[in-house]
């Protein structure tokens, strides 16, 4: 789905119709599913984003699932920005699942790798800008002005040599679209970012309201007449499904419809869902043996990843390199060699994995809160032998994506649900089940060689992360060797592209054999990657007898780096004294695909406590600069600042999943814990406003630091290293028998 | 039948004595402000209120609620302007939103009986309730200002 190449396409050479839909002129009309592409005229609709009616309302598509990214208020944002529309006066609704929607590098409706700013960036701006011009003229044509002589203020037109105004209600009430649509030119007739009046100012979010309200429709809330309930258990090991079970006993049960057993997992189907679920717990079933993942122990296999990424003969995948490290490292005064271990972890998004499906013989139906709706109608329609056409995905809002919601198999099992018992059905899965079935950040082990010269600065760095690769899983099997083994999602952040004066450098994936269900998590290879890396340059710092910070600055000359870095020390008063018993560590990352090209940059410091008798780490304050280009919304990149840094310290903190011969230890949250308020510390973020005058990624940007800083404060603290994430309190109290590092 | 009051209206149901409250109200009533997340009382996202007082749904069955007072979030203020909802607004909490109905019925609670909370008891009264957007800070924010403007 998607290629490495494809990132290529950052010089935004998008073509009119690549915006455009392919349809003829400015007109778009709702149209699910291709090839049916209706080519009436919809009146005031000025292209595929932008429509205004005579009352000056001016309707928004919006093209990417809301998943509490504020992504429903920042794109129409920027249509707006170019638009030169009066924001109270504006409606965002969301885009039906169309190509003239698609994400221009995805090719697809596709939300993932916090790059749905980016990518609808110049699309959004040209189409605003679009609209604008056909506005302005038709108000010229109507004065019988040179449109030349025209500007525009919020929602109106101005012939300035007369002084006369014309609103775009009262242009919309008169004008159709012409036939050709106006070309924009993208290096002349957009915006100048000191012109912007909406961009970089702060808006409230458009989905706000309805979530503190409760009327938020989410795809777990779709309602169809005449549905039947169910939930799914799916075999516990990837690959794997029922040889047999008791499904004809709890067919039996009271309010049970019928017990579907399909290829990979079996579904009970009910009146209700309180039937279903109780039904559910009756249900037993043997599920077939033969797949590699029967033999899955995740304790004894971190020891086997640990061996391999010492085993010298092995051979990774190069993900990055610059220079010639290994032989470098021979020309170092001294070589440190450490590990890193972290265990799979669990999206646990708080609205559990579900999907409403109705199938009939005339077409498909599917609800559903999805990062991916596009494939959910490849994936229906191949599952169940249609046409693309013939599905319909009606978006909801999600209770959490964090990439668990970019695969799509609660619709395609909704779907064979529904198929098989000939009725609409709400697929909802129990939190057991969601847990079960879950798709996890990789357990890694990783290990950095690095040489230093004599005054402790670094001169070569190699990099092992060791683990399986997600291509296959996340998207199809074959996908990995397409890739030739460049899995983006595991490796990400193994790479030191903004400390510049490393000049010798490489990290490569060694393959473990594919065997759990293992996929993107929000922050993906870089919530792992940059522990590593980052807590490996603060042990080196000490070693150097360098302060952490001034240690990196020594290693970078690149002035948004420095910058992030110098701003985060300056928030958290970095060099003084932080109160009796608690300590800080500092920590910086990149965040991207497309780094060092384009990048998000941020540096954290956090403030931790450690209480030495249960082992548990408390951390107090937690400091963040972020520097994403050109910020869309500052309150609502702060907020996932500081969502993605809550995420990130649970994960460092407490978070784990562990599986013995296949199967997952952990059924729900009593078990599987995230940070709760009473653990959450205060946090301050601020934005930088990057050179760019783009917007570069932000979802995701908040992860990596976490699970660094607090190592480094912990070192700070006591002395010790952690090298094991989570830093749970049995890991904390091993750590603290262990013999003090010496700086 | 099972009959109680639900936002002030009277309301029955016709399921089975154990069925959990919470899927009376969101299938039987309609009520889907009220989230299923855990159906253990690990996560707070099910929080109404019963007679007044807190109740994780996906644990209340609908036979213990027989005679009492329901509210849910969608009645927890006819117009959507309780002072928690105004405040939730401000300051911009919900990020997914899916966890948020069950925090301001919990945080509703608190206001009701402490007019004015220190950051300590709005933290311990709010614990049980997870958000997996990480917005606690948030939250915590909007009690604070809700019990100024209250």
């Amino acid at each position: 789905m998607i290629g490495m190449n494809d990132f290529e396409l950052l010089e935004f050479k998008i073509s009119r119709r690549a915006f455009m839909g392919g349809s003829a002129g400015l007109a778009f009309a709702f149209t699910l599913g291709a090839g049916k592409e209706a080519k009436a005229q919809t009146p005031g609709t000025l292209n595929a984003y932008v429509s205004i009616a005579p009352d000056g309302t001016i309707t928004i598509q919006q093209p990417v699932a809301e998943m509490g990214q504020g992504i429903s208020t920042g794109l129409p944002l920027i249509v707006a920005e170019e638009l030169d529309a009066d924001w109270s006066k504006v409606k965002v609704v969301q885009s039906p699942i169309a190509p003239a929607y698609h994400h221009p590098i995805f090719k697809a409706q596709y939300v993932v790798a916090s790059i749905s700013t980016l990518g609808y960036w110049t699309p959004m701006r040209m189409a605003g800008a679009q609209a604008r011009r056909v506005l302005v003229d038709a108000a010229a044509t109507k004065w019988g002005v040179p449109a030349a002589e025209c500007v525009t203020e919020p929602s109106t037109v101005v012939h300035q040599p007369s002084g006369r105004k014309m609103s775009y209600g009262e242009i919309a009430s008169f004008a159709t679209p012409p036939a050709t649509p106006p070309a924009i030119d993208a290096t002349k007739d957009l915006k100048k970012p000191g012109d912007y009046r909406l961009l970089g100012k702060g808006v409230p979010r458009v989905d706000v309201p309805a979530k503190a309200t409760g009327a938020a429709k989410y795809g777990i809330d779709a309602r169809v007449p005449g549905m039947a309930y169910a939930t799914f258990v799916r075999s516990p090991v990837r690959g794997s499904g029922p040889a047999s079970s008791n499904a004809a006993d709890v067919k039996k049960q009271p309010g049970i419809v019928d017990v579907v057993t399909l290829d990979h997992g079996v579904a009970v189907v009910g009146e209700t869902f309180a039937a279903v679920s109780k039904a559910r717990k009756q249900l037993k079933v043997t599920w077939r043996s033969g797949q590699p993942g029967d033999a899955i122990n995740t304790d004894k296999d971190l020891e086997t990843y640990l061996g391999d990424g010492r085993d010298p003969k092995r051979v990774g995948v190069e993900w990055k390199s610059k220079g010639d490290p290994a032989k470098a490292i021979g020309g170092a005064a001294r070589t440190v060699s450490r590990e890193y271990l972290s265990d799979h972890v669990y999206h646990a998004q708080m609205e559990p994995m579900n999907a409403t499906a109705d199938v009939r013989r005339d077409g498909i139906d599917i609800w559903v809160g999805t990062q991916a709706p596009t494939r959910t109608v490849l994936d229906v329609a191949k599952a169940l032998g249609a046409t693309p056409d013939m599905v319909r995905v009606h978006q909801q809002y999600l209770g959490g994506g964090f990439g668990r919601r970019a695969t799509v198999e609660a619709s395609v099992d909704a779907a064979l649900i529904s198929r098989a018992v000939n009725r609409p059905v709400k697929l909802i899965l129990s939190r057991e089940d969601d847990l079960q079935a879950g798709t996890f950040r990789p357990m890694t082990s990783q290990r950095l060689d690095v040489g230093v010269d004599a005054g402790g600065k670094i001169v070569a760095w190699q990099h092992r992360v060791v683990g399986e690769p997600v291509g296959d899983f996340v998207y199809h099997p074959g996908y990995n060797k397409a890739a030739k083994d460049r899995d983006t999602i595991f490796m990400m952040g193994a790479e030191l592209p903004y400390y510049n004066k490393i000049d010798h450098w490489r990290s490569e994936h060694l393959m473990e054999p594919e065997r759990t269900r293992v996929a993107a998590w929000r922050g993906i290879g870089a919530g792992y990657t940059k522990f590593a890396i980052e807590s490996m340059i603060d042990e080196l710092a000490h070693a150097a007898k360098m302060d952490p910070l001034a240690y990196r600055l020594a290693h970078t000359d690149d002035g948004r780096a420095r910058r992030v870095l110098e701003k985060v020390a300056e928030m958290s008063g970095w060099g003084k004294k932080p109160a009796a018993g608690r300590a800080r560590g500092i920590a910086f990352a990149e965040y991207g695909i497309l780094a060092p090209k384009v990048g998000s940059l941020v540096a954290a410091v956090a403030e931790i406590s450690v209480n030495e008798k249960t082992g548990r780490i408390r951390v107090h304050n937690y400091w963040a600069a972020a520097d994403a280009g050109l910020a869309i919304n500052p309150p609502a990149f702060v907020g996932q600042m500081e969502s993605a840094i809550v995420w990130g310290l649970s994960c460092a903190l407490k978070e784990r999943v562990t599986m013995v011969n296949g199967v997952v230890q952990q059924s729900n949250f009593h078990q599987y814990e995230l940070l709760r308020m009473s653990e959450v510390p205060e946090i301050k973020v601020e934005i930088i406003t990057g050179a760019a005058p783009i917007p570069s990624m932000v979802g995701e940007l908040g992860v990596p630091c976490t699970a660094p800083a607090v190592a480094s404060a912990f070192f700070a603290l006591t002395g010790r290293r952690l090298y094991h994430m989570p830093f749970t309190p049995a890991r904390v109290q091993a750590a603290l028998k262990a013999k003090k590092i010496e700086a | 039948m099972i009959k109680f009051v639900v936002n002030g209206a009277e309301a029955y149901s016709e399921q089975p004595a154990d069925t959990p409250l919470l899927w009376v109200l969101r299938d039987e009533l309609g009520l889907t402000g009220t989230k299923f997340g855990c159906g253990v009382a690990q996560c707070g996202a099910c929080t109404v209120h019963v007679n007044g007082q807190p109740a994780r749904a996906c644990v209340t069955p609908v036979s213990a609620v027989q005679g009492k007072r329901i509210t849910t979030i969608e009645g927890l203020s006819p117009a959507g302007d309780h002072p928690l909802q105004k405040a939730w607004i401000a300051e911009q909490v919900p990020q997914c939103g899916y966890c948020q109905s069950g925090q301001i019925m919990q945080a509703a609670v608190l206001l009701a009986k402490n007019k004015n909370p220190s950051r300590e008891q709005i933290v311990t009264h709010m614990n049980g309730n997870l958000c997996r957007c990480g917005t606690y800070n948030g939250i915590v924010r909007a009690i604070q200002r809700a019990s100024k403007e209250a």
